[in-house]
């Protein structure tokens, strides 16, 4: 299912952070949304994932306007910079929260529930600490809990905010595996904003890169090496290469 | 990023039903009783109001009221500080049953407290009868009414002073001694300047409660027209006399005073803190 | 040489004036015995006062839980007009002489009132019973469980309910779920605080209760009342409940403290 974002405008008093922005992707694939803080790149994911509202412009979801459908509606798994977790609920509690919200008649039945949690699980690697809180995991234990959270409502759509910020350099490189085999064996398409090009080049299928609110190029890695549109995207990918 | 405010315009539900209760429960439970006040107080003319603000009794009474909060607040401003300072800077045997006793006079109902200690402080009682020998009585007398006003606004001033202490500077104390204070120069000088605006809070808010403080006062002060009536309890006794009128105007003065105080309190803090950190 | 002085100079003003009332509190109670003092709290007219004061906190109590979390979560999580309004309002019965309280509700709710006047007619009295006992309660404890609610919602921040958010959770299980558990510890705190407040007031309700033996007396109208009659065991054997109950709350404020999260590492 095709995911659309079409001239998005947003201000937040006098600063002006998203000058019309629109992007298109296709199903299953992976954009990373690349830029300097400050570029609007958080701005633009907490649009689409209805945490903010845009001042202008549409969002398309398969064909569907869903511009102004509020954030619980849009079934969008999203992954939190600090992850976010229910510090009063285990590690199983909180994977299967959006399970146990749904309504009455959508909601899957108790022991349901439960097999999708321990599916979920086994993984993230993660079956023998289901019983633990959050408080109680490693950093990367965490982001994994995370992804497994999002992923437990079959998301039409997986958002993730910086997903690796937290952590230390040598667990991200081993996330970074897991995070895109997560991403393909749910078969959903995913926008990950990072600030870090490398993980931008390891994951995506494409990259956004943005500046001061707007994309100025949209392309997969290997083009944007090759054949950057602006002296700033040229330096962005050659800024860790030297 | 996080920086970026993600909630907007309402992502998160509840606002109209927090504020729809909010707002409900205050206009009923606190502006409405307050502005029944204001109404009263409308009806009076300027003359009536002066003319009950001028007795002898009420002149007396105000005097006696505010006398002897001042008096209390003075007390517990020191008493706080010292409180304050024990507690946070020194560790000895019994510091964490001391510090929550502090606060045994704000848990303690008013008229409970009011009772104990007219039993301690009359005649017969084991402080009074002691003070008796030297010919001093404290009971039913304006020292009552003060040692009344010390008990019940003491948590305040060791409350409003103490996170102040916790956050000074151990090392500019050190400083100062380094550079040759004396303890008396290096206590003025780093110790007292910033606690300035926590200690005008606390003994602000020792007064507005002294003022205004009845059950644990009425016990001990004797009550007598002209002497040791407080404020408070002429209010009650104009309105058992179904006078109304001179009752609000009472209440009003009172009220007015302590949000004059608080407001003043607020201010002064703000531009306390300005200057304070202004100097570095 | 200073450090000990200043402790026993603290000692000794906190010993005279907080801890021997308490302690001639229990004395004056048992001096006339033990049977005496049973029989002081068994009398009737005791033990209705107790039932008349329970009854009281327990009608203010959820009254207050709800505002007090209501008015928590609008002020912590929204920016709106008249915001810091609210907040004032709420800290003005602090500021407000429980004597002027009580005059303030008798005046508008009361049969001479704007407000009472306008219910008269139809039977509805506020002043001088239970509603009027509820309504002051309700005022000289509002700002204690918001107060306690606040700072916690402040520290805890929205992130786990953004979260619940997208995972599709409703105004009422993001509340039920994740809120509550949150703020459970300071909304334990604030509950002990009001439930002690309410129990004791004394001026305001002795201004709307009207007075009237074994109907409007709480336990502390009670006490005053057996206290002018020279019923010294009387007064005092109920004030041991009351007393009884401050070092409860002592108590329970120590051990929420001490247990309650502090701040808690963000997970």
């Amino acid at each position: 299912m095709t995911f659309q974002a079409l001239d998005i405008h947003k201000s937040f008093g006098d600063t002006e952070v998203l000058k019309g922005v629109s992007l298109s992707m296709k199903e299953g694939e992976f954009v990373a949304l690349l830029g300097p803080s400050g570029s609007g790149k958080t701005t633009l994911l907490n649009i689409i994932a209805g945490l903010a509202h845009a001042d202008r412009g549409q969002l398309l979801f398969a064909g569907e306007d869903i511009t102004r459908l509020p954030a619980g509606q849009r079934h969008f798994g999203f992954v939190f910079q600090n992850y976010a977790l229910f510090r009063h609920m285990t590690v199983a509690q909180n994977i299967a929260f959006g399970l146990r919200v749904l309504p009455r008649k959508s909601r899957p039945s108790r022991s349901a529930i439960a097999a999708r949690t321990r599916e979920l699980l086994e993984m993230i690697e993660m079956a023998d600490l289901a019983d633990r809180f959050p408080a109680q995991l490693s950093g990367g234990q965490r982001q994994r809990v995370a992804m497994a959270r999002a992923l437990a409502i079959e998301p039409r759509l997986l958002l993730m905010d910086e997903p690796f910020s937290a952590l230390d350099a040598q667990v991200r490189q081993s996330l970074r595996e897991s995070v895109r085999d997560l991403q393909r064996k749910a078969g959903v398409g995913a926008i990950m904003v990072t600030h870090d090009r490398a993980e931008a080049w390891a994951l995506a299928d494409r990259v956004a890169v943005m500046n001061e609110g707007h994309i100025v190029q949209f392309d997969r890695p290997e083009v944007l090496s090759s054949n950057p549109s602006s002296d700033f995207v040229r330096l962005l990918v050659r800024a860790d290469a030297a | 990023m996080t920086a970026i405010p993600r909630s907007t315009p309402r992502v998160l539900p509840g606002l109209s039903l927090g504020l729809g209760i909010s707002i409900l429960f205050v206009t009923l439970i606190v502006l409405l009783p307050i502005s029944g006040l204001l109404w009263q107080l409308a009806q009076l003319t300027p003359a009536d109001y002066f003319r009950v603000m001028s007795s002898e009794r009420v002149l007396t009474a105000l005097r006696v009221t505010l006398t002897a909060a001042a008096a209390a607040t003075l007390i517990n401003g020191v008493f706080g500080l010292m409180l304050a300072w024990v507690l946070t800077r020194y560790r000895f045997a019994g510091r964490g049953l001391i510090d929550a006793l502090v606060d045994l006079p704000f848990a303690l109902p008013t008229a409970v407290a009011g009772i104990a200690l007219v039993s301690l402080y009359d005649r017969s009682g084991w402080l009074g009868s002691v003070l008796d020998k030297f010919g001093l009585q404290v009971a039913y007398t304006w020292w009552g009414i003060m040692i009344a006003m010390i008990f019940t606004s003491i948590p305040f001033a060791v409350r409003a002073i103490q996170p102040a202490i916790e956050e000074l500077d151990p090392d500019e104390e050190a400083a100062a001694l380094t550079l040759g204070a004396n303890g008396v120069q290096r206590f003025l000088r780093v110790v007292l300047r910033p606690l300035m605006p926590s200690i005008l809070t606390g003994v602000g808010l020792s007064f507005v409660r002294s003022m205004g403080e009845f059950g644990a006062v009425i016990f001990i002060a004797g009550n007598l027209p002209y002497k040791t009536e407080i404020a408070s309890l002429l209010i009650l006794i104009r309105l058992d006399e179904f006078d109304y009128p001179a009752a609000a105007a009472i209440a009003g003065t009172l009220l007015l005073l302590s949000v004059i105080l608080l407001v003043a309190i607020n201010l002064a803090q703000t531009r306390m803190q300005r200057y304070l950190r202004a100097e570095g | 040489m200073t450090r000990f002085i200043l402790i026993a100079l603290s000692l000794l003003f906190l010993g005279l004036m907080v801890i021997l009332p308490v302690i001639a509190i229990f004395h004056r109670a048992f001096a006339d015995g033990f049977d005496a003092y049973r029989a002081a709290i068994l009398d009737p007219e005791t033990l209705a006062a107790i039932r008349l004061t329970v009854i009281a906190t327990l009608l203010v109590l959820p009254l207050n839980v709800i505002f007090g979390v209501a008015a928590a979560w609008a002020i912590a999580r929204f920016r709106f007009v008249g915001r810091r309004v609210l907040l004032i309002l709420i800290e003005i019965p602090f500021a407000v002489s429980p004597i002027v309280a009580g005059l303030c509700f008798l005046l508008i709710y009361g049969a001479y009132g704007p407000v009472g006047a306008l219910l008269e007619p139809y039977g509805v009295q506020l002043m001088f019973n239970l509603t009027g006992i509820v309504l002051v309660s309700a005022f000289v404890t509002c700002p204690f469980v918001m107060r306690e609610v606040l700072p916690v919602l402040m520290v805890t921040g929205e992130d786990e309910e953004l979260a619940a958010v997208t995972l599709g959770a409703n105004g009422w299980q993001i509340f039920r779920h994740v809120v509550l558990p949150n703020i459970s510890w300071g909304l334990a705190y604030g509950v002990v605080l009001t439930m002690a407040r309410a129990m004791g007031e004394f001026g305001a309700v002795s201004v709307v209760a009207g007075a009237i033996r074994g109907q409007t007396m709480t336990l502390p109208l009670q006490i005053e009342l057996m206290y002018n009659d020279y019923n010294a065991t009387g007064a005092f054997a109920a004030a041991t409940v009351l007393t009884a109950l401050a070092l409860v709350t002592l108590v329970l404020r120590g051990v929420l403290n001490r247990f309650g999260p502090k701040k808690e590492a963000h997970a």
